[in-house]
């Protein structure tokens, strides 16, 4: 697994990549230099079993859904191109820059992280979070000293504490808002991805 | 008295959480000093350098170097360097220059100084005292990499510090007027010479040490005596041939961690670190205590304020600019920037400790005129740093954290959401691969997996760490196919067949067996089983009461019950405790729940037909020699033999499965994730490691929350004894 720096112009799409996710090159490079050390055959694609054998995502609660985050429905592999851009969206915010209109929404504004941490949440893509929905995430970050009636009770209340039309469950805005005061750009970016 | 006070500060955590105990135990020897001092007018005990250096200083430092986070410290050395470096040595000329300008301009009255003087002052009292820092960052929880920097910074920086000294020393003999600039390339490159040379006889050592261990197997008894014999051994040749002999030691126990952790015995191991931590301990104590003492020695009190305070301004002021610089320079090289609140931990918690006060107390009178005027000030300064910034660091970083952080109660939603993005950013964090591909540190480990290892350890650790390696990677696809086969047997009762029935189903854990690890896990099984029945009490009953207060339940419960996400895990290095690391049972608890989904999805997806029987025979094999490791695992077989095609890519992906190589050292580290967080070097160190899943247990895994035991059960049930050696680290060795 000898990791000597790639070339850029060993990266496909690189100029694209760029554009699209605001990565620098040395970033891109990088994290190409990850994707390649992941893959384990070289096979140019990431499988699932790749990622899975990141070790510390086996004890992170969410770390299975979010690497079902990189694969397209019902895929399983994934290309660099797919990779990072998921990624982008964990690049910080940069300060100052305006949001011109016209241009497409940057991949890592605060409206992107929240549609990525609300897609970990819908999995069935519904555009709202059930209570069932609720009910298992709560279940993977919860210790299982909790049982299930304790944590139907919470996800109930959780539920409607944002819920705002009254529907039972959590639209996207209704999720947006009730975290509006939680610094998302921050508890969402890598220092490390610039 | 000296064991009274010992108890005394050691029971009183509620003290020392405020007070550092460096800070008290100096209080106390003051306090002792006086009373002697009263008694008898004659200055009783100090701390000679001699004591110091032979008998008080080495064990603090091969602990240090022993339970060194290696991955940590490795990755960061660059960091490490500089500011041990050339952080050390701009403080040493700054103050010593300043000092000495000051003086030029008359404002300390008339002494019998020189610049030389001056420049050896400041070289004795520029280095930051690894014994002081450790005493003090023990309260103060700052997170690691910030914690390893200093720590290593006060570690390394004792080449400068006894190149520094050693050369102004002998300028000073000399006189000023004979210093050359032959004698001070001299000087620039003995620095060189002492710092590797004392690296170089510490990894010598190590090697020895490790060497020797490997053949310990039929002494076990001396082995602890030899990891603190041949250690020792490292500092007092070093010392003997005039390298830096801290440097010596810290390497020794850096570098003979792994392979000697990986030899030897379990009851040798925790021998060891029990040893260790006491000496290391008692050591500390000591030495603050002497502190205290020394300095009621009314002969040696020569009062300068000039001085006294500008050496305490310049210290402080020159810190503060060299980290500020260096670390402006250091942030356009490293991934992880270091911020400002870094920066003030940093430049605040850089204490001067006992070794610049036995560095002064060395100085000789006839060459150094005003000994006695430094020695004061080295005692000043000591105490200042140690009591008052020792006192302030905690409060001052709660301070800037705080001052960051919002106050508000945080509604459940913005708990449980906030919960959620920290997981997910841990997660990006891991894919993203924060610590990144190191050249260098591939190239180690292969270096290290084929040759070092291979020399150094013993063969059935060698094998165990292969082991778990096969095991792993055999996880899945073994797992997943006794899974399917257990699904094709349909009935409950397939559960019991012959094979398992030896070891699995009807382990009796209240069964008390030798090992103390084994007791120690029941123990946790029947201390968790029982924890469960009163939380669920509890629970119960706050689910009687009324509505209103459903919310505080809600809140609480969440509060409780929240998987930690990772930076909160982090509490590196203890003095006077071995780690327990509380979040084992929140990462197992997640494992279990992660391998079964991922098993269950791999299921579906495959099924393996030709398998099982293959299984089942290796099976056999693998659990009647639980004790063997030599025959453990032929799972690195079976995919090889495997040729069915429907295996093809799948099979492939399993051979990565659960824990690959992620990064460095640690294909086996990985492994169980979380060996990571403490003791990071060491594979399974339990020689007789046998397959941790056997898939005859994951079948008895009912709906995993239902209740602990199941859980444990999974976790224990195949020998108990064995297996948590494979997951749980040395804190179960307790």
């Amino acid at each position: 697994m000898g990791c000597q720096s790639s070339h850029p112009s060993a990266i496909p799409e690189l100029d694209e990549i760029m554009l699209e996710t605001g990565f620098s090159q040395a970033s891109v490079v990088r994290l190409y230099d990850r994707f390649q050390a992941l893959d384990k055959e070289q096979k140019g694609y990431l499988s699932k079993y790749d990622l899975q054998g990141i070790g510390e995502l086996a004890v992170n609660p969410l770390g299975d859904r979010i690497i079902n985050a990189f694969f397209k429905e019902g895929e399983d592999l994934t290309d660099f191109r797919s990779f990072i851009r998921v990624l982008a969206h964990f690049r910080p915010v940069e300060e100052g820059k305006s949001n011109e209109t016209g241009r497409p929404e940057p991949m890592n504004s605060r409206l992107r992280k929240l549609q990525f941490a609300f897609q970990l949440y819908d999995q069935d893509s519904d555009g709202k979070i059930s209570r069932d929905e609720m009910l298992q995430v709560l279940r993977l970050m919860v210790g299982i000293q909790v049982t299930d009636e304790q944590l139907v009770c919470i996800a109930e209340r959780t539920i409607q504490e944002a819920d705002q039309d009254g529907d039972g469950a959590i639209s996207f805005e209704e999720f947006a808002t009730s975290v509006e005061k939680l610094n998302v750009e921050q508890r969402m970016s890598l220092r490390l991805l610039k | 008295s000296l064991i009274l006070s010992l108890l005394f500060f050691h029971l009183s955590h509620k003290v020392t959480r405020v007070v550092p105990e460096s800070a008290l135990l100096i209080v106390l020897g003051l306090f002792l000093g006086g009373i002697v001092w009263a008694a008898d007018h004659i200055a009783s005990f100090t701390l000679t350098p001699n004591v110091f250096f032979f008998y008080l200083l080495p064990p603090i430092v091969l602990d240090a170097g022993y339970f060194m986070p290696n991955k940590l410290f490795f990755g960061n050395l660059g960091t490490i360097l500089l500011y041990a470096v050339i952080g050390t040595v701009w403080n040493a000329a700054t103050t010593g220059m300043s000092l000495y300008g000051v003086y030029l301009s008359g404002i300390m009255g008339q002494l019998d100084i020189g610049l030389l003087d001056f420049l050896l002052f400041g070289s004795l009292i520029a280095a930051v005292d690894p014994v002081a820092v450790l005493a003090v960052f023990e309260e103060v929880h700052v997170n690691e990499v910030l914690f390893i920097i200093v720590f290593g910074e006060s570690l390394l920086n004792d080449a400068v510090t006894v190149v520094l000294y050693n050369v102004f020393d002998s300028f000073v003999a000399m006189g000023a007027d004979n210093v050359t600039g032959v004698d001070c390339v001299k000087g620039i490159v003995s620095f060189f010479v002492v710092s590797l040379g004392g690296t170089f006889v510490g990894i010598v050592f190590a090697f020895l040490l490790s060497l020797v261990t490997r053949f310990t197997k039929h002494v076990r008894i001396i082995e602890p005596g030899f990891v603190f014999v041949i250690s020792y051994l490292s500092y007092l040749t070093a010392e003997m041939l005039s390298l830096s002999a801290i440097l010596a030691i810290t390497f020794c126990g850096v570098c003979c961690q792994k392979y000697v952790k990986a030899n030897i015995c379990d009851q040798s191991s925790t021998t060891v670190r029990y040893t260790m931590k006491m000496l290391a301990s008692g050591s500390e104590t000591i030495i603050f205590m002497f502190l205290g003492i020394s300095a009621v020695n009314p002969d040696i009190w020569t009062w300068n304020t000039a001085f006294i305070l500008l050496t305490l301004v310049f210290i402080s002021v020159y810190r503060v600019i060299g980290v500020v610089i260096q670390t402006w320079v250091l942030n356009h090289y490293r991934v992880v920037q270091l911020e400002i609140i870094d920066q003030v931990v940093m430049s605040y918690g850089g204490l001067r400790g006992a070794v610049a006060f036995a560095l002064v107390a060395l100085l000789d009178e006839k060459k150094v005129k005003e000994k006695n005027l430094f020695v004061s000030t080295t005692i000043i300064v000591v105490f200042f740093t140690v009591i008052f910034q020792g006192l302030t660091i905690k409060p001052l970083v709660q301070w800037l954290k705080v001052k960051k952080s919002e106050h508000r109660e945080p509604k459940l939603n913005e708990k449980l959401h906030g919960r959620a993005f920290d997981h997910i950013l841990s997660a990006v964090e891991d894919i993203s691969g924060q610590i990144g591909h190191n050249y260098l540190r591939d190239k180690w480990s292969n270096f290290d997996r084929k040759i070092l290892s291979k020399v150094l350890m013993r063969r059935s650790a060698q094998k165990s760490r292969d082991q778990i390696l096969n095991i792993f990677h055999e996880l899945n696809l073994k797992d997943a196919i006794s899974y399917v086969a257990e699904g094709e047997r349909r009935g409950s009762l397939a559960f019991i067949r012959s094979s398992s029935t030896d070891n699995m189903v009807n382990v009796d854990f209240s069964t008390p067996r030798p090992s103390t690890v084994e007791a120690s896990v029941s123990c946790l099984l029947r201390e968790k089983a029982s924890s469960v029945c009163l939380d669920m009490q509890a629970l119960e009953q706050r689910r009687k009461s009324i509505r209103d207060t459903e919310d505080t339940v809600t809140h609480h419960t969440l509060q409780q019950y929240l998987y930690k996400p990772r930076q909160e895990h982090i509490h590196l290095y203890s003095r006077h405790e071995i780690i327990q690391n509380e979040d084992e049972k929140q990462d197992k608890e997640i494992f279990h729940r992660t391998m079964r989904k991922r098993l269950e999805s791999f299921k579906s997806t495959k099924l393996g037909i030709n398998q099982p029987k293959k299984l089942n025979k290796s099976h056999k094999r693998d659990r009647g020699q639980k004790r063997r490791n030599s025959n453990a695992i032929p799972n690195g077989k079976i995919p090889s033999e495997n040729p069915a095609p429907d295996f093809t890519l799948k099979e492939k992906g399993i051979d990565n499965p659960a824990f690959s190589a992620d990064d460095d050292q640690s294909i086996y580290m990985k492994f169980p994730p979380w060996l990571t967080d403490e003791d990071s070097v060491v594979p399974s160190q339990r020689a007789r490691v046998q397959l941790p899943y056997s898939p005859n247990n994951f079948r008895r895994l009912t709906p995993f929350r239902l209740s602990n035991k199941s859980v444990d059960s999974f976790l224990l049930a195949d020998g108990p004894e064995e297996r948590p050696r494979a997951f749980l680290p040395e804190t179960t060795h307790m």
